[in-house]
């Protein structure tokens, strides 16, 4: 009864206030589809150009999406493990797809590293040391870039463009001319990763610097305490077990950088990976996608386990 | 109250003493923070060690990476000048010179005389060239050569216009001058001369400055003017490389009617010149030239470029719109299905872990080089992560408003609707957006190995060593692009989230 009343007699500021939802509630609507409208028209003109400019026809292709299961399936489950320790197999007849035992690495007469063990080593190697370097310098730049310790807009909108640019460019473009200047090898990979991750890890790093509590910084300040010892003493210490954190997040994505560098022919499992497909390999492409995977999943493992020790929950906020 | 505010020096040492716990860290993480530092000292040098890298940095071409540097942003153009036996000299462009193909620089100046020459006329001039492509012996067509160029070769006068004398400016006070086999080269004040002769080689008179190299006498001489170019003065040929800042010829290549002409030229002949083309007007006509240009190829980078965006647009998209539902099942708060979580978790983590790249590779093989499979690549892998991402910040919802659309009776798929949505609707957004900028930087890399987009065009530029102004080209749009991206999903995001997000 009550509930009826007050649905149908509303008083004259009633009726004002529920119009204005209305008109609210409407223009709402209205923008949610156009935003929606113009979702649609953007991506119904992606698909056409995507599939104008592919070289296979999206429906022509579509029967074969799945062929690369079928790429997966060797002549027997035991060719996985023989592809991946090296071990000879019953099928060689002289081509590439059946010659695991090359490629061992010998440490002794017979005791030998399993080509890709090595290669993944290699990948892992090039992402820790790139994460390392990247972190060192992204260390130094980034107490630059942030505002409550560089007071200088110039020195401050220097850092921060340095490091944008550093984040912004093409990994593959310094990987390709290292590679011109080096020749192949695993170290244009590494330079091409530094680099992206001392502009990737600096930008996060200031801006924890920024959300840094300043109180121990004005203690130093009022005993007199420099620049480099306010910084040292007062703000290093309660930023550096997010620094650790962002440097895990960094080590799980370098992981991935390095092996698609060494795709394209910076060193590591990832070229050995990229042959294997396109040559039709499967038990080899397994063995590396096995080797990887398993990889992968161990330093996000880890990361994660090290970083919830160091910072807590914190460590699974949106990482950037 | 001043007094016990101030201490002496035993005051303060009496308070150490009583909290020594305080004052000093403990040694357990003292040590733990040298052995740190330690051991990441020790893992520095193990990797320098395992990659050689002192010895690579060595073995270095470096001198080749100031060239390929200044390739970016400077081209070369490379006239030859020719001597022949009898001194008189040529000059010659290479074929795809940035300076068309009859170029006259105003910097390289010639000075030619009407002279009397002896030249050797071949042989097979004079009668028909013996076929190359005959099959049924090599010998026979050898011997008609061998005969024919007894009886055939002679040598004839003519009189003919040649160049006894060029000179190259670089610059105000770098120049070579040639005449009578004889080159000044003259850089930073310092003039070097040298001899050229048939028999003797190429011999310097007096010692060679520092910007001028021999390797052995007779050689060649390299002279090395810095960014201004270089020059190889051999017995028979001169190269010059007088380089230029600037992009050549990046609007209108060699070909193009337009090509060499001034801006204003440019616009009179667009606007009110005759047709250059009869079949089309001129505006139709030049920017067909823009875009077909040979050299900078402006369609297909831009059409490459779209590739990249459209890939990681789409790619991101088709992610969240799968994740979406998917994540409602697999945070445990939503879906009290324990199996299920962990079956629809394992699953992200898997498209996850499966990297990109090989999603890439695979797909590359599906659907042939494209964006179909960059995107498809970029679906994969995000939906994984998105979808990770999503049921982590399902399972920290605030319960509340949930209980509360519950309380009053609504459908399961109302409390949803009403009580979860609005709480992680812009975390999602965010993240969406965020990875679409992200992805935005990757599908450059992962077109590298044929996953279609810019990508490819990059390395394919990068191969030849000798197109670098082109990768800085498409590095500058590729920043443009990133930067627009970087910002306008920033300025979505704090809009979404308020200004909580950085």
């Amino acid at each position: 009864m009550a509930t009826s009343a007050l649905s149908t007699t509303l008083s004259d500021n009633g009726a004002v206030v529920e119009r204005h939802w209305q008109e609210l509630n409407l223009r709402r609507r209205t923008y949610t589809f156009l935003g929606l409208a113009l979702l649609a028209v953007a991506l119904s003109g992606s698909l056409w150009f995507a599939n104008a400019t592919n070289a296979g026809k999206f429906f022509d292709r579509l029967p074969y999406f799945f062929d690369f299961v079928g790429d997966l399936v060797p002549r027997d489950g035991a060719e996985i493990g023989r592809a991946m320790f090296d071990l000879p197999s019953p099928y060689d007849d002289g081509s590439l797809k059946y010659n695991y035992p090359e490629g061992r690495m010998y440490l002794t007469d017979s005791i030998y590293v399993p080509e890709y063990f090595y290669k993944m080593l290699e990948t892992l190697n090039i992402a820790i040391f790139s994460t390392i370097f990247g972190m060192f310098f992204g260390f130094i730049l980034c107490f630059f870039a942030a505002r409550n310790l560089m007071p200088n807009p110039w020195v401050r909108g220097l850092a921060r463009r340095v490091m944008e640019i550093l984040r912004a460019f093409p990994e593959v473009v310094i990987a390709g001319f290292f590679l011109a200047i080096l020749s192949l090898g695993p170290i244009p990979a590494m330079i091409a990763v530094s680099i992206h991750t001392v502009g990737a890890l600096g930008k996060l790093f200031f801006e924890v610097v920024e959300n840094a509590d300043m109180k121990p910084d004005e203690g130093l300040r009022a005993a007199g305490g420099n620049w480099f010892e306010r910084v040292w003493f007062g703000i290093v210490p309660q930023v550096l077990p997010n620094f650790m954190s962002y440097f895990l997040l960094r080590l799980e994505i370098n992981v991935r950088a390095s092996t698609i560098i060494g795709a394209v022919g910076g060193g590591g499992i990832g070229e050995p990976l990229r042959l294997s497909i396109s040559q039709g390999h499967e038990a080899k492409t397994l063995a590396i996608i096995i080797l990887l995977f398993s990889t992968i999943i161990a330093v996000d493992q880890f990361s994660a386990w090290l970083r919830r020790r160091l910072v807590g929950d914190q460590a699974f906020q949106l990482a950037q | 109250m001043t007094v016990t505010t101030i201490m002496n020096t035993a005051q303060m040492d009496a308070i150490a003493a009583r909290h020594p716990h305080l004052l000093q860290g403990s040694t357990s993480k003292r040590i733990r923070s040298i052995l740190i530092f330690a051991g990441i000292g020790l893992y520095m040098i193990y990797s320098w060690w395992f990659f050689s890298i002192g010895q690579v940095l060595v073995n270095a071409n470096w001198g080749i990476a100031g060239t390929y540097l200044a390739d970016w942003v400077s081209y070369e153009v490379r006239p030859d000048i020719k001597i022949a036996n009898d001194g008189t000299m040529q000059v010659v462009y290479p074929r795809y010179s940035p300076l068309g193909p009859d170029a006259k620089p105003e910097w390289v100046k010639i000075e030619t005389k009407m002279m009397d020459r002896t030249i050797d006329v071949p042989a097979v001039t004079q009668q028909a060239a013996p076929k190359k492509s005959s099959s049924f012996s090599f010998m026979a067509p050898n011997a008609a050569v061998g005969g024919s160029a007894e009886a055939g070769a002679r040598t004839e006068t003519r009189t003919e216009e040649v160049v006894s004398r060029a000179t190259v400016n670089f610059n105000s006070t770098t120049s070579i001058a040639i005449a009578d086999g004889k080159v000044a080269a003259t850089h930073a004040g310092e003039t070097l001369l040298i001899d050229l002769d048939h028999s003797a080689g190429v011999t310097p008179e007096g010692t060679l400055p520092e910007w001028a190299t021999q390797k052995r006498p007779g050689e060649k001489v390299t002279l090395a003017f810095g960014m201004t170019g270089w020059a190889d003065v051999d017995k028979e040929k001169i190269s010059i490389h007088n380089r230029f800042p600037g992009w050549a010829n990046f609007i209108f290549d060699t070909n193009s009617p337009f090509f060499n002409k001034s801006f204003g030229e440019v616009t009179s002949l667009i606007v009110s010149g005759e047709r250059l083309d009869p079949s089309r007007s001129n505006l139709s006509l030049a920017w067909n030239n823009i875009l077909y240009n040979s050299e900078w190829q402006h369609l297909d980078v831009w059409t490459k470029l779209l590739q990249t965006i459209v890939m990681a647009f789409v790619g991101t998209l088709f992610a969240s719109i799968i994740a979406f539902p998917l994540c409602f099942l697999a945070a445990r708060n939503i879906t009290r299905n324990g199996v299920l979580n962990q079956v629809i978790k394992r699953f992200f983590d898997f498209l996850r872990s499966v990297d990109m790249l090989i999603w890439a590779l695979f797909f590359t093989r599906a659907f042939g080089p494209g964006p179909l499979a960059g995107m498809s690549a970029i679906f994969f892998t995000d939906t994984g992560t998105l979808g990770k991402l999503y049921a982590e910040a399902l399972e920290n919802i605030d319960d509340k408003q949930r209980e509360g659309v519950k309380s009053v009776g609504a459908a399961p798929l109302a409390v949803q609707r009403f009580g979860v949505l609005p709480q992680v609707l812009p975390v999602f957004a965010s993240q969406a957006l965020y990875f679409w900028e992200s992805n935005t930087r990757s599908a450059t890399i992962i077109g590298a190995v044929g996953a279609g987009g810019i990508g490819l065009k990059l390395w394919e530029a990068m191969r030849t060593n000798s197109d670098w102004e082109n990768v800085c080209y498409m590095v500058i749009l590729i920043l443009i692009v990133v930067f627009i991206f970087d910002s306008a999903s920033n300025f979505l995001r704090s809009r979404l989230m308020g200004q909580k997000t950085h």
